[in-house]
């Protein structure tokens, strides 16, 4: 134990005296974030956005719903469409089976809009339903998040060893009784450590200044965490369990991540996507990474409700461990 | 013999090339092996395999008649030709790291105090001078109190000066009765350090034993040089001589009879020297090629 101590120590003293690369970690995302921020902080066009229950057509008796400044949405789910009122990105919801109607209590566009329809509602039941606007930057914060979180594991732990590898610290450890396993687990627990203190700042910086919505528990954020990082720690491994090129681990693990910033709903949701883009979205573990987030976050997810996420992270996990130690080698040469 | 380690028919292949060719030698406790020979012989192919850092393709190796098991590291320190070292920290921080992987490590002020690392203790150890940086290496081979220490061309890159104090350290090593390993490929290294050598070229042994027995073997002669011009004649003196530039050299088996005859011969003797073969000498005579080639 003190073995795997001692080397975690060194692998932590290593990271918080290269000044360049601890500043990097903070300020990369930090830039994000206040550049998502200012973007995305325009006021919405003043137009009422109304979503209906059902085909658009059944609602003709309803003149509002034709004017310019009025955009209908139809919704084949009920609820999917009294989710998005929950989020302001509708202002009002009708329904015509039985004729209700429902407005956010929460929204000044839904008070407006419910006075604009008073007439053409007037036979129809008042429902309300409350809760804050999700503003795009309370969406794409997890996202930033896990992304981070995926460099930092991917990149801390994998290119390291390779640079290890590389310029013979590895064979020099591989001199005295340290194991492997000693070794790669001294390894995970800096990175695991140093990616939950530099995403717990950001968090709590971007918390601070942009008054994140966070509906679930703090524990499931961590616990998301922890276990996100060990699979992208995991992948890194498979990545650097045997090559001591640098150029060639840095190629290796840039196409690992290019596919995943894009196409696991970090920046924009796939929703709308292809199916077969959806599917391959969903093989990628920053996908459930960004999901379990933004499900704990936004929705207030339970740890019931994501551990479909977290069982595939650890079984991702698991395999890739098992391959990384069977190929590990210590030194160039094998 | 009883020998604290054996080497017995090694072989180490990659591919087509016979890196390590069917080499045996036993090495008794207490003295200072020498592997020698020129960039590609084999030396750190076989020193490694030695080590237990590289898995031999055939062969075995014997550690106090046994074969070695996973405490071999335990007893053993390592000073590879080239190692980085983490960034970052300092040599202080180095020395407790390694004395960290230790069952029972040596207290790291005996290290410094022995390997003389004082005067740059609290300097980032990858940013030491060549000298001080191989003190450190062998500071950190030292950690465990080995039984037998390697090292792979300890002095390779350093100034004489750092060199020659390297070799005192060396010394003092051995001085307390620790078992070493050391290739190198400068014959005074070897002359100086080692007790008994083991001359390879192309993967294989070419011959073993002291240095001062094999030079006895191969070159028996010695070598007496005056400078030109001198007045002698050749017909009455033992050995061969050869004219060179602005010297005369004469190559004798007896140094003693060849100066009487010089003596005899009334030569003026006062720009005479007496060079004994080095193994450096040896070597040419052994594989037929420069040894830094």
């Amino acid at each position: 134990m003190k073995e795997v101590l001692a080397l975690f120590k060194a692998r932590n003293i290593e990271y918080y005296r290269d000044k360049s690369s601890l500043a990097w970690a903070f300020l990369f995302p930090l830039m994000i974030i206040i550049g998502c921020a200012i973007a995305f902080s325009n006021p919405d066009i003043a137009v009422f956005k109304v979503g209906v229950d059902g085909d658009v057509e059944d609602y003709q008796s309803i003149a509002l719903l034709r004017q310019p400044y009025i955009k209908t949405v139809s919704f084949a789910d009920r609820e999917k469409g009294l989710e998005r009122l929950q989020y302001h990105q509708l202002d009002l919801f009708i329904s015509q089976a039985p004729q209700r109607y429902w407005i956010n209590t929460e929204s000044t566009n839904s008070l407006a809009a419910e006075t604009l329809f008073a007439d053409a509602l007037a036979s129809f039941n008042k429902q309300q339903t409350s809760g804050r606007k999700v503003r795009y930057v309370d969406w794409v914060v997890p996202g930033v998040l896990a992304m981070n979180l995926m460099f930092g594991a991917l990149f801390g732990v994998g290119y390291v060893i390779v640079r290890y590898r590389h310029n013979g610290v590895l064979k020099r450890l591989q001199a005295t009784p340290v194991s492997a396993l000693q070794f790669l687990t001294a390894q995970m627990a800096s990175r695991i450590i140093i990616v939950v203190v530099v995403n717990g700042i950001i968090f709590s910086g971007c918390q601070f200044f942009l008054d994140l919505i966070v509906l679930g528990s703090y524990m499931n954020l961590l616990l998301i965490t922890v276990i996100g990082s060990l699979s992208l720690i995991a992948v890194g491994l498979l990545v650097s369990c045997r090559t001591a090129n640098e150029e060639l681990a840095g190629g290796l693990l840039n196409a690992a991540t290019w596919p995943m910033l894009f196409f696991s709903e970090v920046w924009f949701s796939l929703d709308e996507a292809p199916q077969w883009l959806r599917y391959f979205s969903d093989l990628m573990p920053l996908t459930h990474i960004v999901k379990a987030f933004r499900a704990v976050m936004i929705d207030g997810a339970g740890l019931g409700d994501i551990s479909y996420h977290l069982m595939l992270l650890v079984a991702l996990t698991g395999v890739c461990l098992l391959i990384s130690a069977s190929l590990f080698r210590w030194h160039r040469d094998g | 013999m009883q020998y604290l380690l054996e080497v017995q028919h090694l072989c180490k292949h990659y591919r087509s090339l016979r890196a390590v060719d069917d080499i045996s030698f036993g090495i008794p406790a207490g003295i200072c092996f020498g592997l020698l020979g020129p960039n590609g012989a084999g030396k750190t192919t076989t020193i490694e395999m030695m080590e237990g850092i590289t898995t031999p393709t055939s062969g075995e190796i014997l550690f106090k008649n046994q074969p070695r098991d996973k405490h071999y590291s335990q007893h053993t320190g390592i000073q590879f030709q080239s190692t980085a070292l983490q960034d970052f920290l300092t040599v202080r921080e180095v020395l407790a790291l390694f004395g960290s992987l230790y069952e029972n490590p040596l207290p790291a002020q005996q290290l410094i105090e022995r390997c003389e690392l004082g005067e740059f203790i609290d300097q980032q150890a990858n940013k030491l001078s060549g000298g001080q940086k191989q003190r450190l290496l062998l500071a950190l081979a030292l950690v465990s109190d080995p039984t037998i220490l390697f090292l792979d061309e300890p002095t390779t890159g350093l100034d004489p000066q750092s060199r020659r104090r390297f070799w005192d350290l060396i010394t003092a090593i051995k001085a307390e009765g620790k078992t070493i390993v050391l290739t190198t490929h400068y014959m005074d290294e070897a002359e100086l350090l080692c007790d008994e050598l083991v001359i390879m070229d192309h993967g294989k042994i070419i011959d073993q034993g002291s240095p001062r027995v094999l030079l006895d073997k191969y070159l028996p002669h010695k070598r007496i040089a005056i400078d030109q011009p001198v007045e002698l004649n050749p017909d009455s003196l033992n050995g061969d001589i050869i004219r060179g530039d602005g010297e005369i050299v004469i190559i004798t088996q007896s140094v003693e009879q060849t100066l009487q005859q010089l003596i005899q011969q009334q030569v003026d003797l006062s720009t005479l020297r007496v060079r004994n073969p080095t193994l450096e000498d040896l070597f040419i005579q052994l594989t037929g090629h420069q040894l830094r080639e």
